[in-house]
């Protein structure tokens, strides 16, 4: 009965869907605030049928109601209750819902945060996210229903389960951040179509977009860092981005977030690039539908892809094509009406933030070309070709080096027109920060390698660049410390979240870098008291015991480790066999050492190379990660960058709408843009 | 179909860094480690998305065991990886060549370069004397004085 209902709150909110666009669109076009109001209420409602819906299927993995088809394919009354939820979206069909959940979540919350947005426009982005929802929601009740049941005669006693690799905990919460992140793309989207429509792009409107963007952007950093941290300890292979299609696929709309946040601080603050601003808020969310098509479809087959329909991908690629064109083909149409904005110098923040948009742009083509190059030259010349790390370390990597190395000079710039001279001489400290880190890295680490010292320099380069536009701001040893401080306290709250995004940048370059240079890895079958050497460590394989799981049998073995005699740490590698699927997957222990990881695998179980009768033994692999944790590290630095400089007053929706106030601020009242709907 | 994949996915994930596996390795580190760069750059044929330096298909150790014979015969690695195209095409190579037909893929970004770098130059040159503010200028700066001057 229970999915009966849920399945009837999807027809629902895809009515309201419908009536959201209706009456939105009619709200704008006989300027009616009555109508325009309905359509909000409309948006709010179809948000509530969704998460009906989205609890019904919940509550069907929960009490495994097998007579739902998606419950049977994909979950098991032996999983823990973690997995049978994380299991509601684990699917092709339960991800498409989780999409329109986030899709709905998003209308309805900017249908009642933007209070203060021009009514016009208001109306016609809460109309653009109805037609989104339509759209979506449509797919979903009738190509990718979850709700589905099986004849009554059919029935299994037991599910499929869910696949064992996706029963992590970092999984279960990875696609709810990825989705909100990809889907909060879509306000961005909706306000750029209604301000192509409206035919007025202005500072104002920029600073509408900042905080939708910022928050999509900082749940999709985490959400591809979940998923990157998934992949370092679950698949045992010790890397953690292998450019994957599917990891291309989340990285592009991050990519172009990035850039969008800073062309949209140069609308904002100058009134320039807004066709380009307009543009990349189009491409943002058109990205995230390109990467849910990549995924969902199975066009670009992947070790991620799990969930693979050709008939479906048609569709998504058909949602994709009109949604996207239809906002391109507005943009064509309009954007050449809009103002330039204002001028500037050759030498000049916004020069700077361009510069910043030209790399990323380019970046993010490298990335789209190295994962959809393959398909098209296939597609028309019939001549396959592969595109590894081989291609991006060329075309991707570059750009990103030059990004980083102009990177803190920019917010050093003034607007308008700069002083390069005076940026290079406060950079100075920096720059010497950089050098020693790099000439250190040289001296000290072996074995000596040049381009892993001048990766470690350019990490230390952009921590020293972040801290010194701190100092900068706070005109610390200059003025009394006191002074400084108080200065540091005072500072708004975006200055914070920029400083401290650029900070977890430099973080996170320093441990790729310093992880990829000298990461060490040693393999050997071993006996039980068999020992393996790896970056100075001595393991020693103590034991290998059976374990009972909750829903799989393992092997696990006691691996101590030492360094110079002491003793390190024990760790616990699994092989794990899930009966329910047959699969059997790996459990990598790590044992932190600081920043960096001592990894270790316990492979397959063999028999004794001297022959039969002598013990068995064990393929053990271990991997010396330094720095590893940095990696991870630093994307979080940079998402709480976002969402403090989410928290900034001066983003606050509807603020810029009135005529601000010069002095007064005006006070906190339950006016925060949420970071999530629900 | 979903089952076959699934298969396959997890037979690739079980088969983790495959080449590191001592039973196959050649007796010379130096030899050893400029076969280890090469798997890097071979695609499993018959994997998704892995080099052979990853993937533990029979494919994948077949294709180590020649180009271990290769590396230990004193051959290239130019010659190697010719070996391997012309046995089975570009596709073995996870890095394309610079070719003709490979020109989109190589040059996109870096066209994206140049053209981002036109468009600035054009904007900065095509800038109006920007000596004196017009009242509306005037008017801008006096409010972003007022609300960012921190």
């Amino acid at each position: 009965m229970i999915s009966e209902i849920g399945a009837f709150c999807l027809m629902l909110a895809l009515a309201f869907a419908g009536a959201q666009v209706g009456l939105s669109a009619a709200g704008r076009v006989r300027r009616s605030t009555v109508l325009a109001a309905a359509g909000e209420g409309a948006a709010v409602a179809s948000f509530l049928g969704v998460a009906l819906a989205f609890a019904c299927l919940v509550h069907a993995f929960v009490t495994s109601d097998f007579s739902v088809a998606n419950v049977a394919a994909n979950s098991h009354t032996e999983k823990p209750l973690l997995y049978k939820v994380a299991g509601a979206w684990g699917s092709h069909e339960g991800s498409m819902l989780l999409w329109c959940l986030a899709l709905t979540g998003y209308g309805a919350a900017a249908a009642t945060l933007g209070r203060g947005l021009p009514q016009g426009l208001k109306a016609l982005m809460v109309a653009t996210q109805g037609v989104l929802g339509l759209v979506f929601l449509a797919y979903t009740v009738f190509a990718s229903n979850p709700l589905v049941r099986i004849p009554l005669n059919a029935v299994p006693v037991e599910g499929r389960s869910l696949n064992p690799l996706l029963q992590d905990p970092a999984l279960a919460i990875h696609p709810p951040f990825l989705y909100s992140g990809y889907v909060g793309m879509s306000v961005v989207f909706s306000l750029a179509v209604a301000a192509l429509i409206e035919g007025r792009v202005d500072a104002a409107w920029a600073r509408w977009v900042r905080p939708w963007a910022l928050a999509a952007w900082s749940l999709l950093t985490v959400g591809i860092m979940l998923g990157s941290f998934w992949a370092y300890y679950e698949l045992g292979w010790g890397g953690w981005w292998f450019w994957d299609p599917v990891e291309n696929a989340s990285f592009m709309p991050w990519l172009i977030a990035t850039a969008l946040l800073h062309s949209a601080i140069v609308t904002e603050k100058r009134g320039a690039l807004a066709g380009w601003t307009l543009f990349l808020a189009l491409g943002a969310f058109t990205f995230s539908m390109l990467g849910a098509f990549l995924v969902r479809s199975g066009v670009l087959t992947s070790v991620h892809a799990f969930a693979v329909d050709p008939k479906r991908g048609v569709l998504l690629l058909l949602i994709l094509g009109f949604t996207a064109g239809a906002g391109f083909g507005l943009f064509a149409w309009r954007a050449p009406r809009l103002s330039k904005g204002g001028v500037f110098a050759p030498i000049s923040r916004e020069s700077a933030l361009v510069l910043n948009n030209i790399l990323l742009a380019a970046a993010t083509t490298a990335v789209f070309l190295g994962t959809l190059f393959p398909l098209i030259r296939e597609a028309m010349t019939g001549e396959a070709i592969s595109v590894g790390p081989g291609f991006f370390n060329i075309a991707f990597t570059p750009m990103m080096a030059v990004l980083a190395v102009v990177l803190p000079a920019g917010p050093l710039l003034a607007w308008k027109r700069g002083d390069l001279q005076g940026v290079g001489q406060r950079l100075m400290l920096a720059a010497a920060v950089a050098v020693g880190a790099g000439l250190l890295t040289l001296a000290l680490v072996s074995p000596r390698k040049a381009l892993g010292a001048l990766g470690v320099a350019v990490g230390a380069w952009l921590i020293a660049g972040a801290v010194t536009e701190l100092a900068e701001r706070t005109r610390a040893f200059r003025v009394p410390a006191a002074d400084s401080l108080r200065r540091l306290v005072g500072l708004p709250r975006g200055a914070w979240g920029m400083t401290l995004a650029h900070l977890g940048l430099g973080v996170f370059v320093l441990g790729a870098c310093f992880e990829i240079g000298w990461r060490g890895e040693a393999a050997e079958t071993l006996p039980i008291g068999g020992t393996l050497d790896v970056a100075g460590y001595h393991l020693v394989l103590d034991r290998v015991a059976p374990v009972d799981g909750p829903n799989f049998d393992a092997d696990q073995a006691i691996i101590k480790a030492t360094k110079d005699g002491a003793p390190v740490c024990t760790g616990r590698p699994e092989r794990r066999v899930y009966p329910a699927g047959g699969q059997t997957t790996s459990e990598v222990a790590i044992c932190y050492r600081g920043f960096s990881h001592l990894y270790m695998v316990l492979g397959e179980r063999r028999e004794n190379p001297a022959g039969k009768a002598g013990p068995p033994v064990w393929l053990v692999r271990a991997y010396w990660n330094p720095w590893a944790t940095l990696i991870f590290l630093g994307p979080i630095i940079m998402a709480l960058g976002g969402v403090i400089s989410l928290s900034d007053r001066r983003l606050r929706l509807g603020v810029a709408a009135r005529s601000r106030p010069a002095t007064e601020p005006e006070p906190a009242k339950g006016k925060k843009p949420r970071e999530q709907p629900a | 179909m979903r089952l076959r994949v699934l298969a396959a996915a997890l037979a690739g994930v079980l088969c983790m860094a495959a080449a590191a596996d001592p039973s196959e390795r050649l007796a010379d580190p130096g030899q050893e480690a400029r076969a280890r760069a090469i798997f890097a750059d071979v695609r499993c044929l018959v994997c998704q998305n892995e080099s052979i330096d990853d993937s533990e298909a029979d494919l994948a150790r077949d294709l180590r065991h020649i180009v271990r014979d290769q590396v230990k015969a004193g051959k290239s690695d130019a010659e190697i990886k010719r070996f391997l195209t012309d046995r089975y095409g570009e596709f073995v190579l996870l890095t394309p060549r610079f070719s003709l037909a490979n020109l989109a893929l190589w040059g996109g970004p870096f066209l994206v370069v140049i053209f981002g770098a036109g468009l600035l130059i054009a904007r900065l040159r095509n800038r109006p004397g920007d000596e004196e503010l017009s009242p509306d200028d005037a008017e801008r700066v006096r409010r972003l004085a007022e609300t960012d001057s921190a």
